[in-house]
């Protein structure tokens, strides 16, 4: 392409504390509307602000899981605009001291190269309310559950050179986020947020070409797909010796077209100035260490210490570490079974296909560790078969009871006794006496054979190892 | 009519041997029969009153009427700002101060007027019409606390809450000659008043002597959590600070604030004041407040600022006045704040719009707040000098009503020597120093460095024992 581009995203995340950044009130998705507010966060006259020191840790985590340099002092600034979700017509925000900034995150991208896009900064501030319009009725509902949910904007350098790293940088964002426990990132229910500023420049081109922002994007998918058209639109026009506007677009999902929305002439000014209600306050070095303590292990580190640990495959240590409960939940399991291939073996296969069948994480799942490591236990010393262990796993997470109480009730021990083998034995012998023979003279395929018709005579519960070594000895 | 309200400690023992049948109606109607000429009631609710006599707690201000400045709220009560765009709004809360003056029992009277959102320095911009002057009510009270001043100067309540931000308790004390005190930014929780300008404003008492003022401090001061600003900082025992020796006492005298403009009756009274520090053993030294003449135009860049912003919520949305001519949202905004603000509040609100503009920021609103902390150093640098700063507390006595209303910058400036207090956080108090032109009352301004209340009491209260001027009554026979 004769065409570079160029793409930086500014992403709200809304933190999942208790309560609101500057009141008590609960910080809940939903409810029925306007039943999460107090005076504060309606923006009544007289009553003040106060920031939640949650909100603040929250945002110092994710400052150091992006690596970004924290401030060493925290101000909030007002943006004044008219709007009715926004009870104060004013929204706390931090305009030029923000928390965090300076950072990086690393994308992976196809075929294992590593690629940093920078993080310009990441600042704490208030959401807004919802209106909820009636096409009936010619006036709005106005929803203020929302308003005074903390929220972080993380912005991005123009690092971001295609649709595809867009979209790498987002997941590696929501995996980092979901890791620190701070936000559940769910963009469907508006925990994660993203805009889009895109522009084109010539191959070699130092300067940058004008931005376009686009807004309504609702999954990452369509942000990757509104960055796709996007590209094209102004590659056409460019190649048609046309100029880019600056302007804000608004993605048509169903369309799968940008719209324009509102030009640069209709820009406008916030009137920042610092929030006079919130004192400025210095960040301790010590308050930030202790933060710091509590910072969990970060998927890159996590990655090494699996590889070195458990040395597993690359493939299989990515899916296990795609979330952190489920990273946590092979550990649990590898530890108590003192076996992490089968751990992983177990997880991979049979976990995953339970998870995806019902749409679920590992702790919506209810699967507990400890019964899993008791049924790979079981398989591996050869108790019960590989075949009666997935079965019992299937009914455990149905019923949520024990494993050995759904073996015992259904009978799916397998026969390891000696001599009730040996009965079975002398059978599959006596009526299969050309493979016994045939064994006898060096035919090794005719063991499994015989081991098979074991099998089919006790129904599937001889322990077949066992089995096979009887057959041998007896035939040898 | 007999004065009961000379001082708390009488009213008390009034009201422990009175023989009224029912107490709370007799004070009800005679602050109501008294207000008749005055109008320092912007709205009276004599039920709500008497339901709350009814109820009272057991403390240090039992029974005490105290009159609360219609920006204060109480739970439940009629709270405007004396603003149109208010009009129906009744907080479901209650302000830091109203609990603790609860907690001690007082008798609260809401509904005391003020200039609109407490812009105005004659409380004639209320929109329940001016308070008079209780000395000439020809005359402004002074403003913005102009009503709460007045309750107290003309007997009507024993003491009363204002707000002060830019001289809004102390210049209407001045000029109905009772005592107005602001304490220092932080001293006192603004949880529940209605903000002007947040980095300016500060909740204080108004009294008929500085040892009422000392009580009352001591009652409404204290850290309180729901306000991030309030400072977590013991309270003295204000009380304890009367009756002490200012042998030795430095006190600064500005030579900023004696300048042109300043009336001769103001200059006297003040010279005077100076002398009788003198006989009492303090000590006068000359300094200089550098920057004073930037004062007035750095607190009408940031005041409307902060103001502007703070006002934003009156949109007619979700409480107060909504325009009945909202046909869609914008024109709903434009029509609800054109009928329910007044001119002086439109005035601060596009003054504040212009100076947070981009492009005219950096000009005005960051100047302002460099010369604020120029301001801040000048009275650090004094401070070093001296241990209290003397001043006039209004260059004038109380101008007529109308007077200054088509002049707003001759009325802007009758605060520049309140203003620089409010810039600096300073604890400021004015006190009555007798009678200045047309025999109005003049005040003399004490100031002190942050959370130096203590020295401003002693100081006025030696000033007190030794001269008669608090006692000067308006509606004195």
């Amino acid at each position: 392409m004769k065409y570079e581009t160029v793409i930086g995203l500014e992403v709200h995340v809304q933190l999942d504390t208790l309560s609101k950044v500057f009141c008590g009130c609960r910080n809940e998705f939903g409810g029925e509307p306007n039943t999460h507010v107090c005076p504060v966060c309606l923006g009544q006259p007289g009553v003040l602000p106060v920031l939640n020191k949650k909100a603040f840790e929250y945002a110092i985590k994710v400052a150091f899981a992006l690596n970004c340099d924290i401030q060493k002092k925290v101000k909030f600034d007002r943006k004044n605009y008219y709007y009715p979700d926004l009870p104060k017509n004013y929204q706390i925000s931090q305009y030029d001291m923000p928390i965090a900034y300076d950072g990086r995150i690393t994308i992976f991208k196809e075929g294992g190269e590593e690629k940093e896009i920078g993080v310009t900064r990441a600042h704490l501030e208030e959401d807004a309310g919802k209106l909820i319009h009636d096409e009936k009725a010619p006036f709005s509902y106005v929803d203020l559950n929302r308003t005074g949910t903390p929220l972080l904007e993380i912005v991005s350098e123009p690092d971001i050179a295609s649709p595809e790293e867009a979209y790498l940088y987002l997941t590696t964002l929501k995996q980092t986020i979901k890791y620190l426990g701070v936000s559940d990132c769910n963009m469907e229910e508006g925990s994660l947020r993203c805009d889009a500023n895109i522009s084109l420049r010539e191959q070699g081109e130092k300067r940058l070409g004008t931005k376009v922002e686009i807004k309504n994007l609702n999954s990452f998918k369509a942000v990757r797909d509104a960055l796709i058209f996007e590209e094209e639109r102004q590659a056409d026009l460019l190649e048609d010796g046309g100029e880019i506007p600056q302007e804000t677009r608004l993605w048509d999902e169903k369309k799968n077209i940008t719209v324009s929305m509102r030009t640069k002439e209709g820009a406008q000014d916030y009137r920042y100035f610092p929030e006079p209600d919130l004192v400025p306050f210095e960040v301790k070095k010590e308050a930030v260490d202790e933060i710091k303590k509590t910072m969990p292990e970060m998927p890159h580190d996590k990655k090494k210490r699996f590889k070195k640990e458990y040395k597993l495959e690359e493939k299989d240590i990515e899916v296990l570490i795609a979330e952190r409960e489920l990273a946590d939940f092979f550990e649990e399991v590898s530890r108590e079974t003192s076996n992490p291939k089968a751990a992983c073996k177990w997880i991979r296969g049979e976990v995953l296909m339970h998870m995806n069948e019902r749409n679920a994480d590992i702790t919506e799942l209810g699967l507990k560790a400890e019964d899993l490591a008791k049924i790979i236990v079981m398989v591996e010393d050869a108790s019960t078969s590989g075949l009666a262990g997935k079965e019992v796993l299937k009914e455990n997470i149905e019923t949520g009871r024990s494993p050995e109480e759904i073996v015992k009730e259904k009978g799916l021990e397998q026969v390891s006794d000696e001599g009730e083998l040996e009965a079975i034995i002398d059978k599959v012998i006596q009526n299969n006496e050309k493979s016994a023979n045939d064994f006898k003279s060096g035919k090794e395929n005719a063991l499994s054979f015989l081991v098979g018709q074991v099998m089919r005579e006790s129904k599937g519960k001889a322990n077949p190892k066992l089995a096979g070594e009887m057959l041998r000895k007896r035939l040898s | 009519m007999e004065d009961i309200f000379r001082s708390i400690d009488g009213f008390k023992k009034w009201l422990s041997e009175n023989k009224e049948p029912d107490t709370a109606s007799f004070l009800i109607d005679r602050a109501s029969s008294i207000d008749k000429d005055i109008k320092a009631f912007a709205f009276l609710d004599k039920e709500k009153i008497k339901e709350r006599f009814s109820c009272l707690k057991d403390g240090r201000l039992k029974g005490v009427p105290v009159g609360i400045k219609n920006n204060i709220c109480i739970k439940g009560a009629l709270t405007t700002c004396c603003s149109h765009i208010l009009k129906d709004f009744h907080p479901p809360y209650s302000a830091h101060v109203v609990e603790k003056l609860l907690e001690e029992g007082a008798l609260l009277f809401e509904g005391l007027n003020m200039d609109e959102f407490a812009f105005g320095s004659s409380c004639e911009t209320s929109y329940y019409g001016p308070t008079r002057n209780p000395w000439d009510t020809e005359r402004i009270p002074g403003g913005s606390s102009g009503g709460s001043v007045a309750s107290v100067a003309a007997g009507e309540l024993a003491c009363a809450l204002g707000s002060d931000t830019g001289g809004s308790i102390r210049q209407p004390a001045s000029m109905c000659g009772v005592v107005g005190f602001k304490p220092t930014y932080g001293r006192v929780s603004r949880y529940g008043l209605i903000a002007f300008a947040s980095s300016l404003d500060q909740i204080g008492p108004i009294t008929r002597n500085i040892s009422d003022a000392a009580l009352l401090l001591e009652v409404i001061s204290g850290y309180d959590r729901r306000d991030s600003t309030s400072v977590n900082r013991e309270v003295p025992k204000y009380t304890e600070s009367l009756n002490k020796d200012i042998k030795g006492l430095k006190i600064g005298i500005p030579k900023e604030y004696f300048i042109e403009g300043i009336s001769k009756g103001v200059k006297r009274r003040v010279e005077e004041a100076i002398g009788v520090f003198k006989d009492l053993g303090a000590q006068t030294i000359d300094i200089s407040l550098p920057h004073t003449k930037y004062a007035v135009s750095c607190y009408y860049i940031i005041g409307p600022a902060e103001a502007s912003s703070n006002l934003g919520r009156y949109d007619g949305v979700h409480y107060g006045l909504r325009s009945e001519k909202a046909p869609d949202i914008i024109d709903m905004y434009i029509n609800t704040r054109n009928e329910g603000f007044g001119q002086e509040a439109k005035r601060r609100i596009l003054l504040g719009t212009y100076a947070l503009s981009s492009g005219y920021y950096e000009a005005y609103y960051l100047r302002a707040q460099k010369v604020r902390t120029k301001i801040s150093d000048d009275f650090k640098e004094a401070f070093k000098k001296c241990d209290v700063i003397l001043t006039p507390t209004a260059p004038t006595t109380a101008f007529k009503i109308g007077e200054k209303t088509e002049d707003p910058l001759k009325m802007y400036l009758s605060d520049i020597f309140t203003i620089p207090a409010n810039l600096a956080g300073l604890p400021a108090a004015s006190i009555p120093c007798g009678m200045g032109e047309n025999d109005l009352p003049v005040g003399l301004q004490l100031m002190a460095e942050p959370f130096g209340e203590e020295v401003i009491i002693k100081t006025a209260h030696a000033f007190e024992g030794a001269t008669d001027h608090h006692k000067a009554f308006s509606l004195e026979e």
